[in-house]
This record gives C-alpha cells, structure tokens and sequence, in this order.
C-alpha cells in the first residue's frame, strides 16, 4: 500500500502541459468518463480537481493530465518519477452520459483535450460515428493526438495562428463543418475546454440546435458537496458542480457567473504564485 | 431549621473562573480561547459539588457519565482516576469539555445551579482530559505501551484487558464505520475493544469531521482532535482517508468483501442556502466553505498554506448558532473591522451557546436581531451590501420559540464585503444515492431506530444523518449504542 498515489510515469506533453501516470486502484477500478478526483500535493497544499483523463483498472493507474498555471499546478508538474502525491480522492461528480446518440462531436480545447479521451472511446465503443476536433493556440499545444485518433471516426484538429490544421478556433471550424455537411446531422456535442471556448461552442450549436454538454471546472474545495464553492448556475437554477456535474446541458449554463466565482482569488494566486516562483528561485540558485 | 441541622455548613464558594485570553489580543490570533483550569482551581471548584446522592447531573448527560465519581477523584487529587471514570463512558473528554452544551445538559440539572451558579462540571471534563497531556510524564498503568506521544492511551488499561479477552473471539470479524467524525470514531473506538477488525473510511484527508473542518481552532485545537483520533488508532482501527464511500466502493461491495456490519455516520454535510437573489455573487460563502477553508485547510496561515479565503473589512454572517459564531469570530480574527450577525429571532432565540454568544460580543461581533436578508446586491461580480428586512417575533412555532414576522416596508442595506451563509446543514446525498435500498425521511435523513439499525440488514446509522445537525455528544452517544447492538447482531444474527 505503500505505492498509493506513487507516480509510475511521467511525460512532458508541451512547454506547459504534464502526464502523470499514479497509482490508485482503488480509485481506477471505479473511474468512468467525465469524473475527476481531488488531488493534494503536499501538507500544505490546496485542494484541486482535476479531471481524469484515463484509467487503467487492470493496473490500478489513473492518468492525469495538468496544466501548469498557478501553484500548485507547477508544483505538481514538478513532482517526478516514484514521487508520491500526498492525496488523491475520488471518482467524483457524475460520470459522462454514454449512448449510442449516432453522431457525436467532441471537442477539446487546450489541457481539455484530456479528458476527451475517455469520453472518445467510450463513445466510439458504444457505436457513435466520432468527430472528434482538438483546439490549441499553436501546434506545440496539441496533446493526445495518436491516441484520440485512433478512437475517431473524424478527425480535426485545429490552431489559432494555423500552424497545424484549420486556423482558427475550433468553433469557427464547427460552424463551418456544420454548414457544409449539410446533409449529416451532428446529434451531439461534447465540448471541453477553457471557459470561453465552450461558451463560443454553445453559441455556435444554439443556432442549429445541437444539444451541447460541456464539463464545468469551477473552484471547489473538498468535491463532495460539502462547502458549495462550485456553484453554478444552469437553467436559472443553483447547482454545485462537484456533486451535480461537473457535466451539464451548456445551453443552460451561465458562462458569465462560471468566468466570475473562477477569478475570486485572482489576486491571492497571483501573491501565492510570486511567492512560490521566488522561493522556487532560491532553490535553483543554491 | 432541621434541614440545616442535619447538612454540614457549606462554605459558600462561587463559581471558579476561567482564565481566558483577553479579547482584544485573542481576536488577532487562532489560538485558544479558554485557557482551562490549573490544579489549584480545579480543585477549588470540585469542593463546589455537593456529592449529591442522587446525582441529577448524571441524567443531564447524554451519555451518562458518572460526574459525582469523576469529580470527587478530582478532589482527591486523583486526577489519572477522574479522566478514567469519565472515559468509561465517553472516550472524548478533551472534545466533549470544551464544545458540549453544559448549560443544557448535566450544568442545568446541577442542585448547586439552584441557588448559585452550577458546578463548571464542563471545565472539570476538560481539566481532566488536559491534565495527562500537560503532564506526559505521569506512569500510565500499563508501562509496556509504546505510545508516548499519545498520552490519551494511558488511560484506558481497563479496555484494553478488555480487548485481549475478546480479541480471540472477534479479531477476524471485520465491521465498516463510514464517517470519522465524533459518532464515527466513537463506533469504531467501542467496535475494537470489543476485539473487532475495524476499518473506518473518512472521505477528507484527515479524520474528524466536523472537529476538524468545522469547529475552529481557537474554540477546539485540532492537536486535542488528533489526540482522540490517536487513541482510537491504538485500539487498532484502520482509518484510510481519502475513501469517499459511495464513489470508491458502495455499501454493498463492502458487504461482498466481507464487512459483517456497517455503521454509517456521514454527518450533516450538505449547506443550505437561503434561495435569494445574489447569493452566487463573488465574495459569498456558505459556512461550511469559509470554516472547512480556515480550518481544515488552514487559509489563516496563507500563503503559508495553499489555500486562500477572502479578507475582508465587513464581513456579514447570517444565521444565529455556534456555526454562525464560529464563522463570525473567524472573519474578526482574519482581519475584518467590522462583522455582524444577522439573526431574524432575538437573542433570546439564538441556538448557539450562550458562552459563545458571550464571547463573539467581547470580541466585537455585532449583533443585528430580527433582521433577515431578502437580498444580496453586488458590484462587477462582486458582494457589497445585504438587503435587510426587520422582524417581529409572533406566536410560537413548531420549535416552541415564538416566529419572526416581517415588518413591511422595513427592508434597508447594510454595506458588507463578504457573506456568510450560516443557516444550517443537511445530509450529505452523495453515500445515500448509492444505496437507494437504504430509507430516507423526507428531509434525506436516514431512518434508524433507536440503536441505530436501518431497515438494511447489517447496516446501522447514527449522528447528524439521522438526526439532522445536533451536538457532539449525541452523536457519540449513538455511535457507543449502535457499537454495542453491532456487536449484538454480528454473534446473533438477528436483525
């Protein structure tokens, strides 16, 4: 027991993103599409949700996928081989709603790409035609790309500055996809990513009428309902995202109130981060 | 006349004070508030019993500690003896001395109360359980026991000669406790010294509950909870942390691998919310959020820790129990200059502690009665007034306390940066949806009996989900009963 939450592998995706292969097989053994756990790093740490983007059961591995942006994200990304995570708790929230829908588009934006992949295989297994479409700033931003492929029907990938694929955002991609594929129905969209992509995604599949599920990535802290901090609200009703989500009809969802409860400690981030950078610092020096 | 012929004059001795952090310096620090008693007073204030022979106090207790004995060992300076006494029946002492509701309990019933004021039997509970950890040097009876830093143990030789006898009996016989917070650790603590394999899941990353995420840390310092977890770890209860049941193994799985009872004790943790507009706005809290932020994640010492909470100059709480004191002097001792709390009944009406109250008004805390927010209104995302209306008391309601009405056209804005939504809590859904063969009442408590037994079989619950958010002490109270109709049920078999 004593390898719980040991990292087993560990791959540097892009100049910001890292893969963490942990042992958790409890947890892994239980892991379906679309839930997340709660990680800790270290006896200090904060509490933070972090999608799963694979599981093992048979080896007890759960795969996660971080983006390092404020502390303890780098720190994480700074954990390495045989390191161990100081907790890890879940599954948690809903899983994804798998079915044979027909036609599914599912679209992953950034470090979403990752929690893409369970969702597009399940889909695909299940007998959905799969359009899966990956969005990134530049190419170096693309993740998962051979493993997505392999599970897709379709396959797009798109760039902001072109780089790679179609240029532009991956919802200018969908408006045009739609528009000219007239004849073949889209009967579902799965969108994830950062919170204006799936806004744009939203807005995109309103006007045709594609019921559209997005995964919320609001603050939370212990994921279990407990304390409320990820309360969205969808269809005018209060929900918590933990417990109720983190999937929801995102046609319903409001993305402005999500945008706002997201940047409540934008400024103790900021100071957390520049603490952590200067400490971080110190050690490089030294 | 023949009355006071017969009892010996009794000195008349007022009640004993407790010496306390003065409020000014307390309200910038996370420290203890009550300093407790020393040994001098202490035993000054165990003189104060009468030794009743019928002691009232005893049924005063939930858990019926015999309070006449514990404090005569007290007197005699036997104080190793006074904490053994108690733990016969309560295993938590240093908890149960310093969050228990004495006033309405074994303190109210107390003849001494009569005519001055009450024996501070609470105070004498928490004198006795301090006493062993300020002087770890004191030989517990068992020498052998290599657990100095968990000078509890010391004190429970009598369980644990229990233990070894049953040990053959029961030590492959594995029970589940779900929940690690006062009934959880109570059942798992009794459940193993009655020789039983234990394992309790706590979902969080510490084991506690409420005493951890909840309670602060200048009313309960969480080296006193880890203390009582300690203990109930050396009786030999596996507690894994980070098992949420209900996502990692459903009770059914934990009957397949081979856990011969269950006793669910998730607590009452789900928040409510008043349902009014602005509520989702930047900068409001439930209660639960800014006390599990403080507390369990320690925001008080960010960037220190991880974990931030938002500082603020005006912080308003609403709602009028120990969650809402607890909330309101957490915002003081973050920094705010001003806080209020919004209560809609008057104080008279107010469930929290009246040693509480007592001390949020010391430090500051203003409180607004009969005032009940209709609103929340923000600014670019973010709180900056609650709207208000003014109440007047009715007739009793269900509750026996008489129901606030408002008065119209009294609505008005009181000017806060932070809100603290401190209502109530309910029962966390997230086991019970997964064992829908367990019945609920209509609030989503379980239903259980008296001892604890659901209509499951093998399956017992107790504290907050079945009652509904309560105290500590009951809570303990159902996890020693269920412990002992667990043990009942595994050798009979009958449900």
């Amino acid at each position: 027991m004593n390898d719980l939450n040991k990292i087993i592998s560990k791959s540097i995706l892009t100049s910001d993103t890292v893969s963490f292969n942990i042992y958790s097989p409890d947890i892994a053994a239980k892991a379906k599409p679309g839930q997340f756990v709660v990680v800790i790093a270290n006896k200090e740490g904060e509490r933070i949700p972090l999608t799963i983007a694979d599981s093992d059961p048979e080896k007890g591995i759960l795969n996660l996928t971080i983006l390092k942006r404020g502390t303890t994200t780098r720190l994480l990304s700074e954990f390495k081989v045989g390191d161990i995570i100081s907790d890890v708790a879940g599954p948690l929230g809903k899983s994804s709603e798998i079915e044979d829908f027909g036609t599914v588009a599912i679209i992953g934006g950034g470090v979403g790409i990752a929690p893409t992949l369970p969702i597009i295989k399940a889909m695909k297994n299940i007998g959905n035609h799969v359009i899966s479409i990956l969005g990134a700033r530049t190419r170096d931003g693309l993740i998962f790309e051979d493993e997505i492929k392999k599970y897709s029907s379709e396959f797009y990938v798109c760039t902001d500055d072109g780089s790679k694929g179609y240029k532009g955002f991956v919802s200018d991609f969908l408006t045009d996809y739609i528009k000219e594929k007239q004849n073949k129905n889209i009967d579902r969209v799965v969108a994830i990513g950062p919170v204006l992509m799936m806004k744009a995604i939203c807005d995109v599949t309103k006007s045709f009428n594609i019921k559209t599920i997005v995964s919320l990535n609001p603050i939370m802290v212990d994921g279990t309902g407990m304390c409320g901090s990820c309360r969205v609200e969808v269809g005018g009703k209060t929900m918590f995202g933990c417990v109720d989500g983190p999937e929801f009809d995102g046609h319903l969802v409001d993305f402005n109130l999500l945008n706002a409860r997201l940047n409540i400690y934008c400024a103790e981030e900021k100071e957390s981060l520049t603490n952590y950078m200067e400490a971080h610092e110190c050690k490089m020096n030294r | 006349m023949q009355n006071e012929q017969i009892k010996p004059k009794k000195e008349k001795i007022p009640r004993t004070k407790i010496s306390q952090q003065n409020p000014q310096e307390r309200v910038k620090n996370f420290s203890e508030v009550e300093l407790g008693y020393n040994e001098e007073e202490a035993v000054r204030e165990s003189t104060r019993c009468l030794q009743c022979k019928k002691p009232k106090c005893v049924q005063g207790c939930p858990v019926e500690i015999d309070i006449k004995s514990f404090i005569s060992y007290i007197n005699e300076k036997q104080f190793e003896k006074a904490l053994e006494k108690i733990r016969e029946k309560n295993s938590m002492p240093g908890i149960c001395g310093r969050v228990c509701p004495q006033e309405d309990q074994c303190e109210k019933e107390c003849i001494v109360g009569i005519k001055s004021e009450p024996v501070a039997i609470g105070k004498l509970e928490r004198f006795a359980a301090d006493y062993i950890i300020n002087n770890p040097k004191i030989t517990p009876t068992d020498k052998s026991s290599n657990i100095s830093d968990e000078h509890y143990s010391s004190t429970i030789q009598n369980s644990l000669s229990q233990k070894s006898s049953s040990i053959s009996k029961n030590s492959k016989i594995k029970a589940a406790v779900i929940g690690a917070g006062p009934a959880g650790l109570t059942c798992s603590g009794e459940l193993a010294k009655l020789g039983y394999n234990v394992t309790l899941f706590e979902a969080l990353h510490s084991a506690g509950g409420v005493l951890v995420y909840g309670i602060p840390e200048f009313r309960l310092p969480k080296s006193i909870v880890r203390g009582e977890v300690n203990y109930v770890e050396s009786l030999g209860v596996d507690i894994k942390l980070n098992a949420i049941i209900g996502k990692m193994h459903t009770i059914d799985e934990l009957i397949e691998n081979g856990y011969k009872s269950i006793f669910i004790s998730t607590g009452a943790g789900l928040p409510y919310f008043l349902n009014i507009p602005g509520e989702n706005l930047n900068g409001v809290y439930s209660a639960n959020e800014y006390l599990t932020r403080v507390n369990l994640m320690k925001a008080y010492l960010f960037p220190k820790w991880d974990t931030p909470i938002k500082k603020a100059d005006i912080v308003s709480v609403v709602g009028g129990g120990n969650v809402a004191l607890d909330s309101a002097r957490t915002a003081k001792r973050l920094g705010a200059k001003k806080v209020y709390i919004i209560y809609r009944r008057s104080e008279v009406e107010m469930p929290g502690r009246i040693e509480e109250i007592h001390h949020a008004i010391e430090e500051g805390i203003e409180m607004k009665f009969l005032t009940n927010p209709v609103g929340i209104k923000g600014c670019d995302g973010w709180v900056n007034k609650i709207s208000c209306i003014k109440m007047e008391l009715g007739e009793p309601d269900d509750s026996g306390r008489r129901r606030p009405i408002a008065i119209p056209d009294s609505e008005y804005d009181i000017d806060t940066d932070v809100v603290v939504i401190a209502i109530g809590q309910g029962p966390n859904p997230v086991l019970t949806q997964t064992s829908p063969d367990i019945a609920l009442n209509k609030r989503g408590n379980i239903v259980a009996d008296t001892v604890g037994k659901t209509n499951k079989k093998g399956v017992f619950a107790g504290g907050d989900i079945v009652t509904g958010a309560a105290t500590v002490i009951l809570a303990m109270g159902a996890g020693k009963v269920a412990a002992k109709a667990m043990d009942e049920y595994i050798k009979t078999g009958v449900w």
